[in-house]
């Protein structure tokens, strides 16, 4: 069957993307408006993800096609976010500066002071970059951990300390200034 | 059970993603240690504003008609190689040549000519609504009343089509406009449905008798094919597909 593709969605293969693949495409621009926080950005990052899913469709072979094409919409995103280093995006992530654990004083609390804000949306917008994914995928997408595994193509303990983490940070941010907070 | 080792486990419990013995553990620590539970509900707090603060952004419409339009001209290219060069393609078309003669019948070819005739409207009249979506020409006439809309096909179209008000139903009448499919002018008549937009084709048809067929999907978009007392209607719409099933119902009884 492939043979006869060259390249190109059979009737077939259009009919499986579009019941597979295109209802989620308001989960794709989601993920790609919270990754890239611009919706110009957005819209064109997941067209261009949507071309790589429509030419790579032969190799979906499961039945998640929402978490397949969330992998391919958020590998697009990290590429364009890596081609804008003047934003201040923090993309070189480190999961060692980024942790939070046992954090009452230095750099990351400061950053979460200065963060400080009242909105849990705007809290949501300002993290890290790998933290907001994850909680995106966790809190608006209702993933599991093995589908935002999937998605992010890192594993499964990962996802865990991230979310824990990003999580941590969000309550930083939230906290009201002032009294300082103990962990 | 340490408190640091439930607070360090505390995000993955409340996303039920720790395993039976350890979740156990740590809900027989957190049923002794208020400030545990404390932090438990902070997170719980925080993941219960996410959801319901957080802005879920949807698609725009221009961005879902490129990407389907996309996968849809994708697949026509495919296509047309196929034709010229695809030896597959060749192949079955063999293949049915060759059970095309072995039943001596023209039964079967009058049918796959029905089948591919129907495929073509129906790209025909998925394409027709989406340039409607998008060109920001959804209608001539823009009225929610009948009255107003069939009048103003008169003198455009050799025949009147029936327009129905099917607002007390839920399916608010936008307006009418004139479009071209199989080479012929036809009536398209736009409704509404929450936020989704219907449009319905629509010419006389006498040969063909009264008949309907389930919702086909193509780009993403519901198609309904619906022959009634000699006018053909073609129903297309982003509407899921049991809702416009029940709205193609309403519009060839008259409501």
């Amino acid at each position: 069957m492939t043979a006869g593709r060259e390249g190109h969605l059979s009737p077939r293969e259009l009919d499986r993307f579009n019941g597979c693949v295109l209802p989620y495409l308001d989960a794709a621009y989601n993920l790609a408006r919270y990754l890239l926080r611009d919706a110009h950005d957005a819209e064109d990052a997941v067209q261009d993800a949507f071309l790589r899913a429509i030419r790579h469709f032969d190799s979906f072979r499961g039945v998640d096609g929402r978490a397949w094409l969330l992998s391919i919409v958020r590998n697009t995103c990290f590429t364009r976010l890596r081609g804008r280093p003047s934003r201040g995006e923090n993309v070189e992530f480190n999961e060692e500066i980024h942790s939070v654990e046992e954090a009452v004083s230095g750099p990351e609390v400061d950053l979460a002071r200065k963060a400080a804000t009242e909105s849990v949306h705007e809290g949501l917008e300002r993290l890290p970059v790998e933290f907001r994914e994850v909680l995106v995928l966790r809190e608006l997408e209702g993933m599991s951990y093995k589908e935002i595994a999937q998605v992010s193509g890192v594993p499964i303990g990962t996802v865990m300390s991230r979310l824990a983490r990003g999580r941590k940070q969000l309550l930083l941010a939230m906290a009201p200034p002032g009294p300082k907070e103990n962990g | 059970m340490l408190c640091e080792d439930v607070l360090e486990r505390l995000s993955a419990f409340l996303d039920d993603e720790v395993d039976p013995l350890g979740s156990r553990e740590i809900q027989k620590h957190l049923d002794a240690c208020p400030s545990c539970t404390d932090a438990l509900g902070r997170m719980r707090g925080l993941a219960e504003r996410l959801r319901a603060e957080a802005p879920y952004y949807p698609a725009s419409d221009s961005l879902r008609v490129r990407v389907s339009q996309a996968a849809w001209s994708d697949a026509s290219r495919g296509r047309i190689t196929g034709r010229r060069f695809g030896v597959a393609a060749r192949g079955w078309l063999g293949a049915a040549a060759a059970v095309v003669v072995v039943l001596g019948g023209t039964w079967l070819v009058t049918s796959l000519q029905r089948e591919e005739g129907s495929r073509l409207i129906e790209r025909e009249v998925v394409s027709s609504h989406i340039r409607s979506l998008m060109a920001s020409h959804l209608t001539d006439v823009a009225s929610t009343d009948q009255h107003t809309v069939k009048p103003w096909f008169n003198g455009k179209l050799d025949f009147s089509p029936p327009v129905s008000d099917l607002s007390a139903s839920g399916y608010p009448l936008i307006g009418g406009r004139l479009d071209y499919l199989r080479g012929r002018p036809v009536a398209a008549l736009v409704y509404q449905h929450r936020k989704h937009l219907i449009n319905v084709f629509a010419w006389p048809d006498e040969r063909a008798a009264d008949s309907g067929t389930p919702p086909r999907t193509q780009q993403g978009y519901h198609v309904i094919h619906e022959t009634h007392g000699g006018m053909t209607y073609w129903i297309v719409s982003d509407l899921n597909p049991e809702e416009l099933s029940a709205f193609a119902r309403l519009l060839v009884t008259g409501g």
